[in-house]
């Protein structure tokens, strides 16, 4: 695999930029009141190891590793059910990201790896302004090293050429999105 | 009406059937599109676990250049996590002072300026709210008699912001469909997650709600879904989740198109993954009793 990128885009991040990640997730769930109504509204939360109403709690105990160590935020799938009927009114969903930044920045291994599906699409933005679908799984694929993954993948692959699918999105905003990454990049502090 | 067009990403590669077919059926319906030049992708779901100013500022990008563009035109947006990540813009700026500086702070690199001028509209509150079903049953002369028609909305054209249907028992579509001349489907699973991107990481627990979604389907010649992530996730993996009968998944305009008339080769019928004979046969039938 060619790969000419410096880095992985926006990690690994300075320690200020965790801190302030942080800081804003405990934010966003300080006012909770362990009413349990996230978790039971949850359509992932059976395949959680910390119920969401627990993990909010150990967050704001600052237990952080612990927290980090579990793959409840990574199953988050963004239908806000939780945001939507949380007594208090807390941006359940944006903490669940918020954790996802922090778990990417944090340096695990396991946790990077995790992330890597969200990097390689955003690195794929990056360069074509429009994503291209095939060219982000075929990296992603790469980056997971995992040669198995693919092949779990051949029979929808193969759907999608049958049906003239695989096509190749607008070519004409490749690197129109540069100056504006490289702008948020330095905003947020990230190298 | 007219509106400023943001098809998406998906729309211009593996969901061409819904932006043909979204376009097709607003032409018959005397809606306008109006492309917004050089869009670019809003991050779709990756961005906000990369970072939460680019999560704001790639759709702040189309919003801006929809300003410019097209002043005074809503956006009409067919895609539910690019309709989200779009609205959320304008609403989080509302909430928090410092944030629109940052977001043109950040567009100033493109020499681009976000206002907050633009309302965002999903394709589905445009067809039921400012079209409407009367205005879409005047259109229609090949009455889809005889289907019954399973409506799934999925989460984020209806959630976390509930502004043109029940965040939890949404009903926007049903007047639609009987206006076709189709019965809907009496179910409720319209607004359960599909799983989204689960399907790319974590596919095992995606697959759970796809099979729970498509087993309550069971007796509905179709379900029609109004965003190519729900698509994808609910026509693709079929066999996976383990469904014993293949359930034909089509988008909601490719529905209202074959109503009006059109071909199932001009609705791209022949690009969904999951299509049925015995839709076919049932479409057949609507067509000969309207001939
Ligand atoms: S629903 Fe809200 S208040 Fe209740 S446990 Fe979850 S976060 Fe806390
Ligand atoms: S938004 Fe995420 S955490 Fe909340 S209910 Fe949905 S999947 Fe679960």
């Amino acid at each position: 695999m060619k790969n000419t990128r410096p880095s992985i885009s926006f990690t690994p991040a300075p320690l200020a930029f965790k801190d302030q990640e942080l800081a804003a997730a405990q934010d966003m769930v300080r006012a909770c009141m362990q009413c349990g109504t996230c978790t039971a509204s949850c359509p992932n939360a059976f395949a959680m190891d910390l119920a969401p109403r627990q993990m909010w709690r150990m967050l704001l105990f600052g237990l952080t590793q612990e927290v980090l160590e579990s793959r409840t935020f990574w199953l988050c799938s963004a239908c806000y059910s939780c945001t939507l009927r949380c007594p208090r009114g807390l941006p359940l969903t944006a903490a669940m990201a918020t954790l996802k930044r922090l778990a990417a920045a944090e340096g695990d291994s396991a946790n990077r790896k995790k992330a890597l599906f969200y990097q390689e699409f955003m690195h794929n933005v990056e360069q074509n302004g429009r994503i291209q679908e095939m060219g982000f799984m075929c990296h992603y694929f790469l980056a997971m090293h995992d040669p198995l993954l693919p092949l779990e993948y051949t029979p929808l692959g193969l759907k999608l050429l049958a049906k003239g699918k695989l096509r190749l999105g607008g070519r004409g905003q490749r690197g129109r999105l540069g100056p504006l990454f490289a702008k948020v990049r330095s905003m947020e502090g990230a190298s | 009406m007219k509106y400023a067009y943001y098809p998406g990403c998906s729309l211009e590669a593996s969901a061409e059937e819904y932006d043909v077919s979204t376009r097709e059926a607003l032409k018959r319906l005397g809606v306008e599109l109006s492309e917004i030049p050089d869009w670019t992708c809003c991050g779709a779901s990756a961005a906000e676990p990369v970072s939460s100013l680019l999560t704001l500022a790639l759709p702040a990008r189309n919003l801006a250049l929809a300003e410019r563009e097209a002043p005074g035109l809503d956006m009409l947006v067919p895609c539910s996590a690019c309709y989200l990540n779009h609205l959320r813009v304008g609403r989080e700026c509302a909430s928090d002072r410092a944030l629109p500086g940052r977001i043109n702070e950040a567009l100033g690199a493109e020499g681009l300026r976000y206002g907050g001028r633009v309302r965002v509209r999903h394709l589905l509150d445009v067809l039921a709210g400012d079209i409407g079903p009367e205005a879409v049953a005047a259109r229609v002369n090949r009455r889809l008699e005889g289907l019954s028609v399973a409506p799934y909305y999925g989460c984020q054209a209806l959630r976390p912001y509930a502004l043109f249907d029940d965040p939890e028992h949404p009903r926007s579509m049903e007047p639609l469909i009987a206006a076709l001349g189709a019965a809907v489907f009496d179910w409720d699973m319209g607004g359960r997650c599909c799983g989204a991107s689960l399907m790319a990481t974590r596919r095992d627990v995606a697959l759970v709600s796809v099979a729970a979604i498509l087993d309550a389907a069971a007796g509905a010649d179709a379900i029609v879904t109004v965003c190519p992530m729900c698509q994808m996730n609910l026509e693709a993996y079929q066999s996976q989740a383990h469904h014993a009968d293949t359930i034909s998944v089509l988008y909601l305009p490719q529905l209202l198109g074959l109503a009006f008339g059109l071909s199932d080769q001009q609705m791209l019928l022949g690009k969904n993954l999951a299509v049925t004979d015995a839709l076919k046969a049932k479409l057949r039938a609507c067509e000969a009793a309207s001939a």
